[in-house]
């Protein structure tokens, strides 16, 4: 089937097997590789993208139902016209909010979602709503330090 | 106050995680790439009759199903085992089984496709005859009469018995103690999940003869040389080792995988690089287990709180193979650990080590350390309970006291430093010891189960004395390479034989150069993790990164100063005991007139012009192989309060407090990260997850739908704190900081879940405190109550 997907504002066409996963789409037609695969169960969040505007599970939808659809990946999270970094990744550095980095781009594409519109949001929120985004590393502590230091510096979405 | 070391500064590493750049292997793509799937068994136990391929092979894009005699008749070698105490018996292991299929997940067939969803679609057209055979998936229950049996090689399914200590001696102390407690308990199974699954890309040149494997490895060196001397047997000169950014190890990926030796081997056959990627579902069936213990125990105590003895037997599941280090963990690294924090004069224990019907175990963060203290740290709180003391008392009264260093323990390891009352003293005070109990104590008396609970841990780390390791058992010695290149410009390369894979080496490692030097961190770079790039290194794993490799770095970096000085001496011709090394400006001037001086530039860029001494060999490149006197001892006092929901046995984490001494630290940032994390992996263990075979071995927590990960909501903010008694073991007087965290956090979380149950008579109950397992408690709590 024929797809046309905009990534990160460049848009792209192609044809793809029905059953062809998005984030395959993304890592290996797109050459996409910031987006992670940790399980197979919808279980872990590391494939977490954007899709017209929603954080969506990459490896739980299929490539075909992306068709028209705006995607944001961690590659493109930056407004780099304005800062190398969005204020989410920035917090992740600041707040040593990783370790071994590989849930992290999964991780930061949910926050930034989680937080918009709330700038003020809790710790319990917080833990709530990463609940479908899986660390080993870190024990999630630096991770909601740095969601709490992004949530009021985040005005607008992506 | 020091620039660097001891300073949190922010990792190096980081910008490229945060952007999506990490180079992960399963990043990776070749030109003409094919892609690997392994056929995996459905039956724990079963003869495999036939493999029937032919339906395969005939779809389009397929390349190729090999099996275990293809493998075998290339002359591949069994995956060996690195630690062989006395008289093991030690099966074979094949990367592809030929005849039974030992586990559910045990590989029997590979094939290559030139897609990943091809290979994927291939798999099940590929069709096995297995006979199923009994399977048996307990250590203790494994050894009984008429089990079935694993290997023919382990008649009783015991590959080891492991015994350390006088049993007669310590049995006669047990009973002339005033108390015996006794304690049946079980180490649950847990499987590590690191969030990057394994994955493999091998690219063979026929044209050369040569082979580059990139592998989720957490030590590089270690998996060329098995693969060199054992496996694929090609000569090291013709096989480089790549792990480059790899996402998480815990101890899993240290040791050789079977699909590191069929994936080379598939690109030697095809002549084409070929990629494997491990599912989630397939780590679960395949990466190392951890722990999986039965232990029976028994400590004497007397009626003021002393210890007398301690005598343990442990069962160990070796799983289905024996992995690299499996033998090592209820051994060396386990019976070794059993005096804890304690003087307790007499101490016996022995393991055996048995083959089952499931997933090899192997090393998981700790490795035979959280074993050793989860079980001596209950029975010590039981003990307190059965004496009426306070937990933290009947510990004090037991300590090694910071004047008895070095101090010789009965099970062979001699502790090098610790204050273990200073510890505890400064424990209660981050914890807010007194208040938590009072609020306990009111809780209580509303009727609710609310406890505390406190453990004091101590593991050794940073392996390890080499001659220490290996006459233990160890295969190989456990030193470190670290090396330091200055080049013409100044700039600075480390090699380093230790691997990051989370701890953040390319920024600490970074530290202790640039303190030594007075460079800036932004001109070093930290180059791992790559055969061709690095002499040699034995990797990460067991705390032993900063305190054997960041040693290794040091004493490069204070060659290179040394060097550096005799070059200065030379050229603003002074004597080089005159020459003062100013790391504040890295610089180098004459004792007394520091106009007359040199700058680090202009040794470095003097250097390659040889303007230095004639007698002196050119370069400014310095190497240090280092082997540790002895290991690091960190130790730790952790307290935590929980409260169980009565109506459904649910356990909360209120609060969490922990005081580390991990010697002196470089980065403590990044220490407060590594103790944060470990801490949940620790109560992960108390309260959530639990690898469980049903009796025909098939695993039933198979994905995180089953397994218990913990998750975000799962934990507080942990309150740590830190005393810094620097080891006399190393350079930097660093002790590991790794693993503690998992290490407390298991007895800690558990001796407060206990003391919640307490009150109703509740004596133990087995981990993980789910709740089901705490609901169930308090039923029949209740009922005997009746």
């Amino acid at each position: 089937m024929e797809i046309t997907v905009t990534v990160n504002g460049k848009t792209h066409t192609r044809d793809v097997e029905p059953r062809k996963l998005l984030v395959d789409l993304l890592r290996e037609d797109l050459n996409l590789t910031g987006t992670n695969i940790g399980c197979d169960t919808s279980q872990c969040g590391a494939c977490t993208i954007h899709m017209d505007g929603m954080a969506v599970k990459s490896c739980t939808c299929l490539a075909v139902q992306a068709d028209g659809a705006s995607l944001t990946t961690i590659e493109g999270l930056a407004d780099t016209s304005e800062n190398d970094l969005h204020p989410m990744q920035q917090a992740f550095w600041d707040q040593h909010g990783l370790q071994c980095g590989y849930c992290t781009p999964g991780m930061i594409m949910s926050a930034t979602k989680l937080v918009e519109g709330n700038p003020n949001i809790s710790e319990e929120e917080i833990r709530h709503g990463l609940e479908g985004n899986i660390c080993r590393c870190t024990g999630y502590q630096n991770i909601v330090k740095a969601v709490q230091q992004a949530a009021p510096e985040m005005v607008g979405g992506d | 106050m020091s620039k660097f070391m001891g300073q949190p500064i922010k990792r190096v590493e980081d910008p490229r995680f945060i952007q999506g750049q990490g180079k992960y292997v399963a990043n990776i793509k070749l030109p003409d790439m094919a892609f690997a799937a392994v056929k995996r068994s459905p039956y724990a136990h079963a003869t495999i009759d036939n493999i029937d391929a032919s339906e395969a092979l005939a779809m389009d894009g397929v390349l190729a199903v090999y099996t275990g005699q293809d493998i075998q008749g290339a002359g591949i070698g069994p995956i060996p085992c690195g630690f062989t105490p006395p008289d093991i018996k030690l099966p074979p292991w094949h990367a592809l089984s030929v005849d039974k299929a030992r586990h559910v997940g045990d590989a029997v067939a590979v094939v290559v496709a030139e897609s990943a969803y091809i290979a994927y679609d291939a798999l099940d057209a590929i069709e096995v005859d297995y006979t199923p055979l009994d399977a048996v998936v307990d250590a203790k229950k494994a050894t009984e009469p008429g089990a079935p049996q694993v290997h023919e090689e382990t008649p009783n399914n015991t590959s080891f018995h492991w015994p350390l200590g006088d049993s007669d001696a310590v049995k006669a102390a047990l009973d002339a103690s005033d108390h015996v407690v006794e304690l049946d308990l079980i180490n649950q199974r847990l499987i590590p999940n690191a969030m990057e699954p394994r994955a493999c890309v091998a690219d063979w040149s026929d044209a050369m003869d040569e082979m580059v494997v990139w592998t989720t490895s957490q030590n590089p060196h270690v998996i060329r040389l098995l693969m060199s001397a054992f496996t694929l047997q090609i000569p090291e000169n013709k096989l480089r080792v790549i792990s480059p950014d790899v996402g998480g190890g815990f101890g899993s990926k240290i040791f050789h995988y079977p699909e590191e030796i069929i994936v080379p081997f598939c690109s030697m056959q095809l002549k084409r690089p070929v990629k494997w990627v491990s599912s989630r579902s397939e780590a679960f069936l395949t990466d190392a287990h951890g722990r999986d213990h039965v232990t029976t125990a028994k400590l004497g105590v007397n009626n003021d709180g002393e210890f007398t003895a301690f005598h343990v037997q442990t069962w160990a599941n070796m799983g289905a193979y024996l992995s690299a280090f499996a033998p090592m963990i209820p051994t060396a690294l386990y019976i070794t650990l059993f005096a804890g924090l304690y003087k307790t004069p007499l101490i016996f224990g022995e393991s055996f080590g048995t083959m089952t019907n499931t997933t090899q175990v192997d090393a998981y963060r700790g490795a035979g350390r959280p074993e050793a203290s989860y079980l001596l740290e209950r029975i010590i709180d039981i003990a307190a309970r059965d004496l009426n003391m306070d937990p933290i008392e009947i510990r004090r009264k037991n300590f090694i006291r910071k004047d008895e260093y070095p101090y010789q323990t009965p099970v062979a390891l001699v502790y090098d430093s610790g204050d273990y009352d200073q510890l505890f003293d400064k424990a209660m005070e981050v914890a807010g010891y007194n208040d938590m109990l009072a609020a306990r104590d009111a809780a209580r008396a509303e009727g609710r189960l609310v406890g505390v609970g406190v453990s004091g841990c101590i593991e050794a780390s940073g392996a390890g004395p080499s001659k220490v390791v290996t006459s233990l058992g160890a295969a190989v010695g456990l030193w470190e390479h670290g090396s330091v290149r200055v080049h013409p410009t100044g700039k600075i390369s480390v090699m380093t034989g230790a691997h990051t894979h989370g701890q953040g080496h390319e920024t600490t490692f970074a530290q202790i150069v640039a303190e030594e030097l007075g460079v800036p961190i932004a001109d070093i770079e930290i180059i791992h993790g790559d055969t061709a790039k690095t002499p040699f290194g034995l990797g990460t794993y067991a705390s032993r990164s900063a305190a054997v490799g960041g040693s290794a770095i040091l004493k490069s970096a204070i060659k290179v100063k040394e060097k550096m000085k005799a070059i200065a001496a030379y050229q603003l011709e002074a004597a080089v005991e005159d020459i003062v090394y100013d790391a504040e400006t890295a610089s180098m001037h004459v004792k007394g007139s520091p106009d007359n001086s040199k700058s680090f530039f202009e040794i470095s860029f003097s250097a390659l012009t040889h303007n230095m001494p004639d007698d002196m060999e050119p370069g400014l490149e310095e190497h240090t192989f280092f082997d540790p006197p002895n290991f690091t001892f960190p130790n730790s006092a952790h307290i935590a309060m929980i409260e169980i929901d009565k109506d459904t046995g649910e356990v909360s984490l209120l609060k969490y407090a922990a005081v580390d001494d991990v010697g002196n630290v470089i980065n403590p940032m990044i220490v407060e990260g590594q103790l944060q994390g470990g801490i949940a992996q620790g109560v992960g263990q108390a309260l959530l997850e639990h690898g469980q075979y049903d009796d025909d071995g098939q695993l039933l927590t198979g994905s995180f739908l089953d397994y218990a990960m913990p998750r975000a909501d799962n934990l507080p903010m942990s309150n740590l704190g830190r005393i810094e008694i620097p080891s006399p073991s190393n350079p930097l007087g660093v002790k590991g900081a790794g693993e503690m965290g998992t290490i407390a956090g298991t007895p800690t979380v558990a001796n407060a879940v206990m003391d919640a149950l307490q009150p109703m008579g509740v004596r133990h109950v087995e981990i993980p405190h789910t709740p089901l397992a705490i609901h169930t408690a308090i039923q029949n709590a209740a009922a005997a109550a009746d």
